[in-house]
């Protein structure tokens, strides 16, 4: 494999990672966010300075990136219990573009030149920027996230989720405790995502603040909605195909926004389901294909 | 078991219920009748607790409840079933039963399903259906059975007859009683005073926000202005 495809295949686990991390908030709880990449900024920030700053062991970086972003994400969600759908996005839109002000402005987080010289993690002595080993690394993380995804949609948790999005009153009326779910969501998703961070800023070995900015965000929601929001294939679909195609076509990488932003009004108009969605066209025939087959 | 004590709730400067008071009684079945607009839902929001009332005070077996959040309510043994069948739509009825015994221990879940097929035993032949497929009779069947997986000890039900055929309503009725041998109060919020008298012990009369009339079934059966304003003369 060339470094090349190697290095997009690293990428695209990234995305898969964050569009499944979205998705369990969004897609699960009902809660539309577009800050998600505040979480991913605070993830590759917490690891980066740890790491390049105070000497940690990326180990030690991408830990703590999960932890410290998981509770950042229970703080910031906590605007949920008092805003509801059109408000709350506007709320995570808002915390998208302080967070970013904060890495722009704040020394502490290295200002406009980000932070460089982020180590290369290493493992029994070895040590594997980009390569095979990352890319394990990687995916065995989109995993994991994916793993995570699976056990709620399987759980209690995952049944209150369920009733906080599809009516919050009706789930307090059976006795699930609203708030409570709001902040779980908030507090997993940023957690996955804030690793999913860490893995971004040990692969390219420096964060800057312009990585993390709301037209991100909008991204990141595009391919959860694009492959089938609360599905657990449609997120993981949705970034391979948006972010492998930009990456792919060179011509695309100039237009990606336009290209995601045609993309969301298309699936709204047409597939609200997303590609791969419950009721979705394909994921229909797919099935119907898949019943012929068996 | 629930005292409703000069409740006043208002909206804004619209105020929607005034000195309204009621009880009901352990092991009671007791409605509150009246039109669109009286402040049924007002009432059953306040019980709940998505509405915080100006002043008055809502006890529960002895307590104040006023200041617990709706699903601490339910924990404390309230169960609600909302006004026109509001289940979760895009669940399988065995999921919305199941979620109705969130609080309850798995086997317990269990033994309340195989009760709730047993009075609704449509419900159990739909069980893998979604419950937005039902029709509105099963739906409101489907509200009932989901209240009563919470083990509730006082069942709220709120406006189960709208817009349901009588002949579904007589059946969803007769449920009630079924629950009352099973230990199950009841505080029934309806329009229809008709089939409400029936199964009640006592009821309230419910106008503009205020509470203008109550008593015994009989005595309210036999009152000329129940007779003519909701037994059709």
């Amino acid at each position: 494999m060339s470094d090349y495809v190697l290095s997009v295949a690293v990428f695209v686990g990234i995305w898969v990672t964050l569009a499944l991390s979205l998705n369990i908030l969004t897609g699960f709880a009902g809660q539309v966010s577009l800050g998600h990449a505040a979480f991913f900024g605070i993830g590759a920030y917490t690891s980066a300075i740890l790491t390049a700053n105070y000497g940690q062991s990326f180990w030690t970086g991408f830990a703590l990136a999960i932890l410290i972003t998981g509770m950042t994400g229970a703080v910031l969600g906590l605007p949920s219990l008092r805003v509801r759908h059109d408000f709350l996005v506007l709320v995570t839109m808002g915390v998208n573009f302080v967070v970013v002000a904060l890495f722009k402005y704040v020394d502490f987080f290295g200002g406009a030149m980000g932070i460089v010289n982020i180590p290369a993690p290493s493992l029994f002595g070895h040590t594997f920027r980009g390569g095979a080993p990352y890319l394990i690394l990687v995916w065995v993380y989109a995993l994991a996230t994916l793993g995570v995804s699976w056990y709620l949609s399987k759980t209690w948790t995952g049944m209150a989720f369920n009733t906080v999005r599809l009516d919050e009153d009706a789930a307090a009326a059976v006795g699930v405790s609203v708030p409570r779910f709001k902040i779980y969501a908030f507090a997993i998703s940023a957690a996955l995502a804030g690793g999913a961070g860490s893995l971004y800023a040990h692969f390219i070995g420096s964060v800057f603040p312009d990585t993390f900015v709301f037209l991100e965000s909008i991204a990141i929601l595009s391919m959860v909605i694009f492959g089938g929001v609360g599905t657990l294939r449609g997120p993981i679909v949705g970034a391979i195909i948006l972010k492998a195609a930009p990456e792919m076509l060179r011509f695309v990488q100039d237009y990606r926004f336009t290209l995601y932003g045609a993309l969301l009004v298309l699936m709204m108009l047409f597939q609200p389901m997303g590609l791969l969605g419950d009721d979705s066209w394909l994921w229909t025939k797919l099935q119907r294909l898949f019943r012929k087959g068996s | 078991m629930l005292e409703v004590q000069q409740l006043n709730v208002a909206y804004g400067h619209i105020q929607a219920l005034f000195d309204v008071s009621l009880s009901v009684n352990e092991q009671e079945a007791v409605a509150v009748l009246g039109a669109n607009g009286a402040g049924k839902s007002t009432l059953i929001k306040s019980i709940m607790g998505w509405v915080q009332p100006a002043s008055g005070d809502i006890r529960f077996e002895g307590e104040s409840i006023l200041h617990l959040q709706p699903w601490e309510r339910v924990r404390r043994g309230l169960a609600l079933t909302p006004e026109g069948g509001r289940v979760f739509p895009d669940l399988s009825v065995e999921d919305n039963l199941r979620l109705g015994g969130y609080l309850q221990p798995e086997e317990a879940i269990r033994e309340d399903m195989a009760t709730v097929f047993e009075l609704f035993p449509v419900l159990e032949e739909r069980r893998k259906q979604i419950a937005k497929t039902l029709s509105g009779g099963e739906r409101q069947m489907l509200a009932i059975g989901r209240a009563l997986m919470a083990r509730p000890k006082l069942l709220l039900i709120d406006e189960v007859s709208m817009g349901l055929m009588p002949i579904l309503v007589k059946r969803v009725f007769s449920v009630f009683s079924e629950l009352r041998r099973r230990g199950v109060s009841i505080l029934l919020v309806e329009q229809n005073a008709f089939e409400s008298l029936k199964v009640v012990d006592r009821a309230y009369v419910l106008e503009n926000g205020r509470i203008v009339l109550s008593g015994t079934t009989e005595e309210l059966q036999a009152d000329p202005r129940v007779r003519a304003a909701y037994l059709g003369g």
